[in-house]
Order: C-alpha cells, then sequence, then structure tokens
C-alpha cells in the first residue's frame, strides 16, 4: 500500500514538475488604451488554456516606444512581445531586429487574408515580410455637431469638403459666447501629437517633406500655405490655448460639447458616441478630414501591433499568444463579453461586416471606409521617395517631425511668424538629413 | 542683540510662507481630490470637482484589480531601503577617512564624486544597459539596488562629510587613548553622535531612491518594476485615465509621505546642521 502511495505520489509530482517544464512566462510591453485594457482583462483565458504566464509591463506612449526601442537596438530582451505602431515596424522590421510572421499566412485557422491588405502593408517591409499583426487600426475624419450645424444653418457636406470650405463651416459656428468654439485641433508639438493633423493637412496642400532626391520641402510654398492656414484657422475659430492642446485635451472638450468640429483619430468614435462618457453623444456625426489641392493622404494611417523581438527566446509561445490576440476568436469574444462597441475596429474585414458590430456601432462602416481609402505608399500630390502619410518611415523622421512640431507649435502661439518656423524646420531638417547621409 | 521682529511683520511673514507652503502641496492636494473622482467627473472644470460630483473608491479598485501594487510597493522598498544601506556601508569610512585624516586631495576627491552627479543619467544609459544586458542584472532588484546606490553614494558622502566635521576630532583622539581600535571608535564613538545627521542622510536618500523614475524605468521590465513602474503605466496620450492615474499616484507617495510626516523634525535638522555656525 505503503509503495503504490509512493509511485502514485512519485507520479503525481512528475506530471506537475511536467508540465511546469513546459510552461512559460512571457513579457509584453505594451501601451495603456482601452483596448489593451480589454486584452489584459481577456488574457487570463489564454493562460488558462496553455499553461503559460504573461508579465505586463504597461507604460505611457512615448516611455514605451523609447523604452522598446533601447531594448531591441542593444538585443536586451527584456521582451517577448511589444505593442508598436506602423512607424516603428517597417523600419525595425528592415534592420532584423523583429521576427518575421510570414508562416501566420499557412494556418488556415487564422486566417491572414482576412486582415485588411491596407493594414498588413503597412506592416510589412518593402519586400513584403510581414513584422506585426495589428490589433486594431485608425485613420482621421470629422467629428462635428450635428446640432450646431443644424442651428446656424452650415450644410453638411456630401463628400469631402475642401480646407476653404471647412474653414467657413467653422467661421459659422464660431460661437465663443455660448461656449463653442468652431474647431478644435491638435496644437500640442510632437510628431505623433499636432504634426499628425498638420502633416495630413499639408498633404492636401499640396506639401511633400522630401522630394525624390530626399532634399527636405518645408520651405515650399505648399507648407507656407499650409500651416499660414493652420495658424489663422485655430487662432481665429479655435479655443484658447489650443498650442497647448492634444488629441486628449480635445476629446475631452469635444465630449464636453465645447467643439463644433474636430479632424481627429477614427478611434475616439466609440468614446464620443457612448452617452455614459459624452454630453454630445446624440448629436455628433463624422464626414471625411477636407481635402484642398489633392484628396490623397487627407486622412492619416495609423495601426497598433503586436510584434515579436528578435532577442525574444520564446517566440514560439510569443507567436501563439500574439495568434490568440489577433485571431477571430479573439474578437468574438471581446464583442461577448465587452460589447461589440468595444472591439477593436479597422482590422478585420469579417468582423467588420458582422451585423452584430453594425448594429452597434452604426459609425463602424464610415470608418472602415475611411480607413481603406487611406494609401501610405503614395500619400501626396508629387512623388516622394517614402511610405507612410502623417510620418515619413525612416529613424530620422522622430527628431525632424519632433522639431518641425515645436515650431509649428510656436507659430500657432504667436511666438514666432510661419515663415520663420518653416525656415527653422527646414534648416534642422536639412542638417538632419545631411548628417544621416540621404543628401550632400 | 537679537533684533525684534515686530506682530505685524510676523503675521505677514506667516501668511506669505503659508501661502508659499500651500501652493507648493497644492498639486498633491489636486492629485488627491481627482483620486476620488470618476474619470467623467475628473475632466470636468475644476469648480464643478469641487463642489457638482460625487466622491468614490472606483479608481483605487480598478488600479488594484489592473495592477499588482503590493509587487511594485516591495520593489521600491526593497531597492531604496537596499541601496541606502550599502551606501551607507561605502560612505561612513569614506567620510571618516576624509573628515578625520584628510589628505592634500581630500577637497578634489569630494568635487570629483560631485562632478558624477552633473553627467545627465541618459549619457550611460546604454553602456550600463549593456553591462546589464551580459551579466543578466536587467530587471533584477539586486542590479537596479546597485545602480542607486551608485547613483546616490556621492550625496551620502557628501552628506556624512559635512556631520562628521561637526565632531570635534579630539573625542575620537580621547578613545583611541582609551585603547579603542578603528572599528570600535567608529562604531561606538562617532556614529553615535552623528545619529542625527545620519538619520537626515537615510531618510533623504530612501526618498530619492523611492522617487527615482529614469534608472527604474529603463532598467527594469516586469520583475523588478518599482512604484514608479506603476505610475508610469496609467498615464496615456489617449484616452482618459486622470483619475486612474490619480489614484495610482497617491499610492505610490503615500508610503513616503508618511515617512517624510512622522520624521520631517530629523530630516529638516539634519539638512539645516551645520548651516549656521
Amino acid at each position: 500500500m505503503s509503495l503504490r502511495n509512493t509511485l502514485a505520489s512519485a507520479t503525481a509530482l512528475s506530471l506537475v514538475m511536467g508540465a511546469g517544464a513546459f510552461a512559460e512566462e512571457i513579457t509584453v510591453a505594451t501601451v495603456n488604451n482601452a483596448d489593451m485594457i480589454v486584452m489584459q482583462e481577456l488574457a487570463p483565458q489564454w493562460e488558462e488554456a496553455t499553461g503559460n504566464t504573461i508579465n505586463w509591463v504597461v507604460l505611457e506612449e512615448n516611455v514605451l516606444r523609447q523604452r522598446t526601442t533601447q531594448d531591441i537596438s542593444t538585443n536586451g530582451g527584456s521582451f517577448d512581445i511589444m505593442f508598436i505602431g506602423a512607424y516603428e515596424t517597417p523600419i525595425w522590421g528592415a534592420n532584423g531586429w523583429l521576427e518575421p510572421l510570414n508562416d501566420f499566412a499557412d494556418d488556415e485557422s487564422y486566417d491572414l487574408d482576412d486582415i485588411f491588405q491596407l493594414v498588413r502593408n503597412g506592416l510589412s517591409d518593402t519586400d513584403g515580410n510581414l513584422y506585426a499583426v495589428p490589433l486594431y487600426s485608425e485613420t482621421s475624419f470629422t467629428y462635428y455637431r450635428t446640432d450646431v450645424f443644424d442651428e446656424k444653418g452650415i450644410a453638411v457636406p456630401e463628400g469631402q469638403p475642401t480646407y476653404e470650405e471647412f474653414k467657413e463651416m467653422a467661421a459659422a459656428a464660431h460661437d465663443p459666447d455660448n461656449g463653442i468654439y468652431g474647431t478644435c485641433q491638435r496644437g500640442k508639438a510632437g510628431w505623433g501629437e499636432n504634426m499628425a493633423f498638420v502633416g495630413t493637412m499639408a498633404n492636401a496642400f499640396g506639401a511633400r517633406w522630401f522630394d525624390m532626391e530626399w532634399q527636405p520641402q518645408l520651405d515650399s510654398q505648399e507648407w507656407n500655405n499650409a500651416i499660414t492656414y493652420y495658424v489663422d484657422l485655430m487662432q481665429n475659430y479655435g479655443p484658447p490655448g489650443s498650442s497647448s492642446n492634444g488629441h486628449n485635451e480635445n476629446r475631452a472638450l469635444f465630449k464636453d460639447g465645447k467643439c463644433a468640429t474636430w479632424v481627429d483619430a477614427t478611434s475616439a468614435a466609440t468614446d464620443v458616441k457612448n452617452p455614459d462618457t459624452s454630453s454630445v453623444a446624440d448629436v455628433t456625426d463624422f464626414f471625411k478630414a477636407p481635402q484642398q489641392v489633392t484628396d490623397k493622404g487627407t486622412g492619416w494611417f495609423w495601426s497598433w501591433a503586436l510584434a515579436i523581438p528578435a532577442s525574444s527566446q520564446k517566440k514560439d509561445v510569443a507567436k501563439d499568444f500574439l495568434k490568440w490576440a489577433t485571431s477571430k476568436e479573439y474578437f468574438e469574444l471581446v464583442g461577448e463579453t465587452k460589447g461589440w462597441v468595444a472591439v477593436p475596429s479597422g482590422t478585420r474585414q469579417s468582423v467588420e461586416e458582422d451585423p452584430r458590430r453594425l448594429e452597434a456601432a452604426p459609425f463602424a462602416a464610415t470608418i472602415v471606409d475611411a480607413i481603406l481609402s487611406v494609401d501610405p505608399a503614395d500619400p501626396t500630390a508629387e512623388p516622394v521617395p517614402y511610405t507612410g502619410v502623417q510620418f515619413v518611415a525612416i529613424p530620422e523622421f522622430q527628431g525632424i517631425g519632433n522639431y518641425v512640431g515645436q515650431q509649428v507649435a510656436a507659430a500657432l502661439a504667436g511666438q514666432q511668424s510661419v515663415e520663420e518656423a518653416l525656415a527653422n524646420s527646414q534648416q534642422f531638417a536639412v542638417r538632419e538629413m545631411t548628417k544621416a547621409g540621404y543628401i550632400k | 542683540m537679537a533684533r525684534a521682529i515686530s506682530t505685524k511683520r510676523k503675521s505677514v511673514n506667516t501668511a506669505i510662507a503659508g501661502t508659499l507652503g500651500f501652493l507648493m502641496f497644492f498639486p498633491i492636494l489636486w492629485i488627491l481630490i481627482l483620486s476620488f473622482k470618476t474619470e467623467e467627473d475628473a475632466i470636468r472644470a475644476p469648480l464643478q470637482i469641487l463642489f457638482d460630483s460625487g466622491w468614490t473608491l472606483d479608481s483605487f479598485a480598478a488600479v488594484q484589480a489592473r495592477s499588482d501594487y503590493f509587487k511594485h510597493f516591495s520593489n521600491s522598498v526593497i531597492i531604496s531601503v537596499g541601496s541606502t544601506l550599502i551606501g551607507l556601508m561605502i560612505a561612513i569610512p569614506a567620510a571618516w577617512s576624509m573628515a578625520f585624516v584628510p589628505s592634500k586631495n581630500t577637497k578634489n576627491v569630494l568635487m570629483w564624486m560631485l562632478s558624477t552627479k552633473m553627467l545627465p543619467p541618459v549619457g550611460v544609459l546604454v553602456p550600463i544597459y549593456l553591462i546589464f544586458r551580459d551579466t543578466g542584472l536587467l530587471d533584477s532588484r539586486f542590479g537596479l539596488t546597485i545602480v542607486l546606490t551608485l547613483m546616490n553614494l556621492p550625496i551620502i558622502v557628501w552628506m556624512l562629510y559635512t556631520y562628521f566635521k561637526e565632531i570635534p576630532g579630539e573625542i575620537l583622539e580621547a578613545a583611541r587613548m582609551d585603547g579603542a581600535s578603528l572599528r570600535e571608535e567608529v562604531l561606538y564613538v562617532l556614529t553615535p553622535m552623528a545619529i542625527p545627521g545620519m538619520a537626515s542622510t537615510v531618510l533623504l536618500n530612501i526618498i530619492l531612491a523611492w522617487n527615482e523614475a529614469f534608472w527604474t524605468l529603463n532598467l527594469t521590465a516586469a520583475k523588478a518594476a518599482p512604484l514608479t513602474a506603476f505610475i508610469a503605466s496609467y498615464s496615456s496620450p489617449e484616452g482618459l485615465f486622470y483619475a486612474k492615474l490619480s489614484a495610482a499616484s497617491i499610492m505610490a507617495i503615500a508610503p513616503i509621505l508618511i515617512m517624510g510626516w512622522f520624521s520631517q523634525k530629523q530630516l529638516v535638522r539634519g539638512l539645516t546642521f551645520g548651516a549656521v555656525k
């Protein structure tokens, strides 16, 4: 009896130890946003099913970008999965810092083709190697207040208005005495803040960051027209202190009923249209971001995606989690547990066409249309050597974009003229591009 | 003869000091208020936040549900106390030798130690990161404790040196004449006399290590992350997390605030020690 017990115990122990030996612990670095919070809440289901565990490292977007860049460029191996954007993915992939995910196409149940081609392109290098799988994608469009437009007799544009028409709408709606500003746009400096909006607006005005020889074009007439328009629009019809307003501040202002129009991320629509969190949920609708001399690159393209650094020692487990977290089943799980309005948008065709999704979020089709009309490979009126709508997918862009963002914010705050801002920007961009060897 | 200060002057001085104190404390007070609000209330106009919204513990509950506060807290305690104790073990003998047996280069050594604080930390980030990677110290409490010890060592040495200089060398000489060894002299004579100064050094360094955010964010991932990383996880440029960020901040600063409150007498005494002769 005693021998039998001993054997049974030994068998049980070896099974437990065996299971323990296969169970892995992976570390996921991510940003703090609504979709990732949902993923954190649902991930225990994957942990339970596989026996693996996840350590979450949640950081603010800029801190995360700096931290993951530092780790991946030094082959640090601190993270097994990183939540990165459409800007980093092609650059890091081309550097060999990310594990290619081409084999996801072989898994029929994953159905890689169900993920929008445009989004996959944005997360691949020029040779078509896929380096990250998207959780959600966004573009920009115009939020407007139907009640204000009705009250002021402003006609809602049928298609895509021009920026000149947009200014007329903002002027007609501007009523600061009654707490309504004609338009709220990003003014806070940063390549991911004011330059996201300003960059798409510059595209609309026919501007481009570089010509085909990588010569900076910031002193061109097109850039001057765009920034002059932007400063004029914001100084006349924007809220006070708009040079310090970023996405969050404008979102709060719009939801509080202070803005008649707002051109910003489609991902905020769920929040703005939620009556529990927004005072203007029932009186907000959307139209496309304006065009001017061209309709190319007038709405930005961004995707938050999951990637595996080449330095990870647990690539197989990481891949398994990546597949689960971006699978049809995961989106279904989010829909069933958190509501179909909370499902990450702009990623899977089957999800966007699901009647449950369309019923819960009638604006979802508008968002998908807007996303699919963007082409990061052809973002400007004149030809360019780069991809990216509101950014240029080269490592030097972060520094240049941030600097130009500061100059534009200073012009908006009235600290310098538009000409000075653009002259400084051009000088800086020429210096950086020369230093990096693009131009002589 | 002491100068007489009129009651009116005293009142004005008190009012100015009180106002300045309130202004300095106001950000913490505002964070405290926001931490008891919902996310929707936290972004309303200040007067509405104060008088036209309810109070709730939801943000604290949400923060605790999403993050393991006690893991981050224990990491903060181990790292800050550990680095201070190791720092003291190195700094006491160093300060003793510089205070009681100075050489002609003592002043230069002191200045050289201080000069290491003048280098921006980011300047040595990559070399230290690579050393940590190669020695397996990334995301370890031991590694972080060593880095924070090295970061704060110049301050500990300087503070102890200042306090030791106030102690008459004749007392140590008398101990030596009575047959005390060097170890006994430092342990039983010097240390007890320098207790107030050492207490304030310990407190100040725990606070510095507790609040250190550059190295603690850059050298940790999940296992060794202290409360600074806990706060950072609630900051976001997209989405509203002001109430949760405030709750996380209050949870992170509360222990050090309470410790500072109870030890403020020693802190002030230690920091002003030797300032007026």
